[in-house]
């Protein structure tokens, strides 16, 4: 590993490799071996794993303890981390344990709002919100402080990701946040599924003209689509979502039996386009459940083998 | 104002039915406003209370008054005397009304007729917003006077998150994004710098965190 990487992600990233992430979702129970399945699907086809924080506000295996999990098993994972669920406190606190147990990345999100998860009944905390998470983490690295300025005796070093909607509103002021959010300290993002292709390019564009691409290293997230009502379901009731119709009709106009297929060549097609985007670093390819196809969407995108670290 | 709902009659009803004689007391001001607890609240549930135990074949005395705020002392003294005529009052006060009058009253039960629900404003006829969580320091000068500690619902300072939609917030097309709001109106005001001005955490010591809260004015204590 480079001397000043943190990361494995950042040294893929850093040595200028289109870079390839995708998603693992803890499981709804205490088995390990979920965590190890999907983990051993992703081996060698990806550089790095990137596991939800109890996203949709569902409750799951903690994103510490399964990322740790991976970490045993070789993997390279990017621990999310949620500002709905602790405070400040307890926000620090997780991110010295999981430097302890290894772990190198960390993506800071708000979090999703705890109405849309199975216990709508739960108080949150938005203590504080992402962009102040990733300036905590910043700070606690380069400055070996928290957030009462104590001096730490020991500085976890984290590589830093933050999440961007390009396709949420106003879109105007999406590029802005972005910005917010290289300055608070983020080193990487991850964007929203991306099918309007058009808007991710407009926003990107955006971003070059504001020289953000220079600052950060931007993944372009995907997702495949198992089906139209997969793909329509995702349009209305995912907060955030964008599917242009013609999209959703070209899902609709294949026999269902195919629809899998389609929805990969669909992907195939956009990971292709993103490449050609100047300024966009990889993809993070969000399978969801449905790990067994990311090795094969890979391969068919010529992505591999990856870089070994 | 305080914004507050009524009980539904069958927790009112069942909240009274151990006393013999109760007191609906309504208050004038906040409740009054949202048609929750004012004299004509309370007089409806007056005779719908009556009206509901008659029907069981229960005999319960009620007596009713409205003062004009049940948490100002000099008002309260106002209810003594029907107060003292029965075994519990029945508070359509907010929950501040409702403990004052508790204070005041050590051996009377005072039950709560209204969920006292937010401090907010009537946006329009029929629907009441709730605008301020009371944090106790208060930034609507950098946020073009909308409150995204209140109005957004996960407390973001530093812009939108990314389920704001045509307007919306991500929990309910019901519910407008305090941010879109936010932006709006910095972009009318010209004060669009604002919005890329890093907002530090904010300090909750001055909130509900920080323990129940006390003010003290030196300057009217005699
Ligand atoms: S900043 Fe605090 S005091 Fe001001 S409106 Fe918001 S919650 Fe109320
Ligand atoms: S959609 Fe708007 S109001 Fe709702 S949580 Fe996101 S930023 Fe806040």
């Amino acid at each position: 590993m480079n001397s000043t990487s943190i990361s494995g992600l950042q040294q893929v990233l850093e040595g200028g490799d289109f870079a390839v992430t995708a998603e693992c979702g803890p499981p709804r129970g205490a088995n390990t071996q979920v965590v190890q399945k999907k983990g051993e699907l992703l081996r060698g086809n990806v550089d790095a794993v990137n596991v939800t924080d109890n996203q949709t506000a569902i409750v799951r295996m903690s994103s510490i303890a399964a990322s740790a999990s991976l970490l045993q098993m070789g993997l390279e994972p990017v621990m999310q981390m949620v500002c709905r669920d602790r405070n400040r406190i307890a926000l620090q606190s997780d991110i010295l344990g999981a430097y302890a147990l290894g772990l190198r990345n960390i993506l800071c999100l708000s979090g999703d709002h705890q109405s849309f998860g199975s216990q709508p009944d739960s108080m949150n905390v938005f203590d504080i919100d992402s962009m102040n998470l990733i300036r905590m983490v910043r700070t606690m690295r380069d400055d070996g402080l928290d957030m009462s300025g104590f001096k730490l005796d020991q500085a976890p070093r984290m590589f830093i990701g933050a999440a961007a909607n390009p396709f949420a509103d106003p879109f105007e002021y999406r590029v802005i946040r972005l910005a917010k959010k290289i300055e608070a300290g983020a080193d990487f993002i991850q964007t929203q599924c991306i099918y309007n292709m058009d808007r991710f390019k407009e926003w990107m564009h955006m971003a070059r003209e504001e020289g953000l691409t220079e600052k950060v290293y931007i993944l372009a997230g995907v997702t495949p689509l198992k089906s139209v009502g997969m793909a329509r379901f995702m349009d209305s009731k995912v907060a955030g979502m964008d599917i242009p119709e013609e999209t959703i009709q070209r899902m609709a106009s294949v026999p269902k039996e195919n629809a899998a297929a389609e929805g990969i060549k669909i992907c195939l097609e956009t990971i292709a386009e993103l490449r050609d985007i100047q300024g966009v670093s990889g993809i993070h390819l969000m399978a969801i459940e449905w790990e067994e196809k990311v090795a094969e969407i890979i391969e068919a995108a010529n992505l591999l083998p990856r870089p070994a670290f | 104002m305080i914004v507050g709902e009524q009980k539904p009659i069958a927790e009112i009803k069942a909240m009274v039915a151990p006393y013999n004689k109760v007191l609906i007391l309504g208050c004038g001001t906040c409740v009054k406003t949202c048609f929750a607890g004012g004299e004509d609240e309370a007089a409806v549930l007056t005779s719908a209370l009556r009206l509901a135990f008659k029907k069981d074949g229960k005999n319960i005395e009620i007596e009713t008054q409205t003062i004009e705020r049940q948490c100002e002392d000099g008002f309260i003294k106002e209810s003594a005397a029907a107060v003292s005529r029965n075994e519990a009052v029945l508070s359509l006060a907010c929950g501040a009304g409702v403990q004052d009058m508790a204070r005041r009253f050590p051996v009377t039960p005072v039950l709560p007729g209204v969920n006292t629900t937010f401090i907010g404003v009537l946006e329009k006829q029929g629907l009441f917003t709730e605008e301020c969580l009371g944090c106790g320091h208060c930034e609507l000068a950098v946020f073009g006077g909308v409150c995204p500690v209140t109005r957004c619902s996960k407390k973001l300072l530093n812009g939108p998150c990314g389920g704001s939609r045509d307007g919306k917030c991500e929990i309910s097309p019901d519910t407008d994004c305090a941010w879109q709001l936010i932006i709006a109106r910095l972009t009318a005001l010209g004060q669009m710098d604002n919005l890329r001005t890093y907002i530090p955490p904010k300090d909750w010591r001055t909130s509900h965190a920080g323990g129940p809260r006390k003010l003290v004015r030196e300057d009217h204590i005699i």
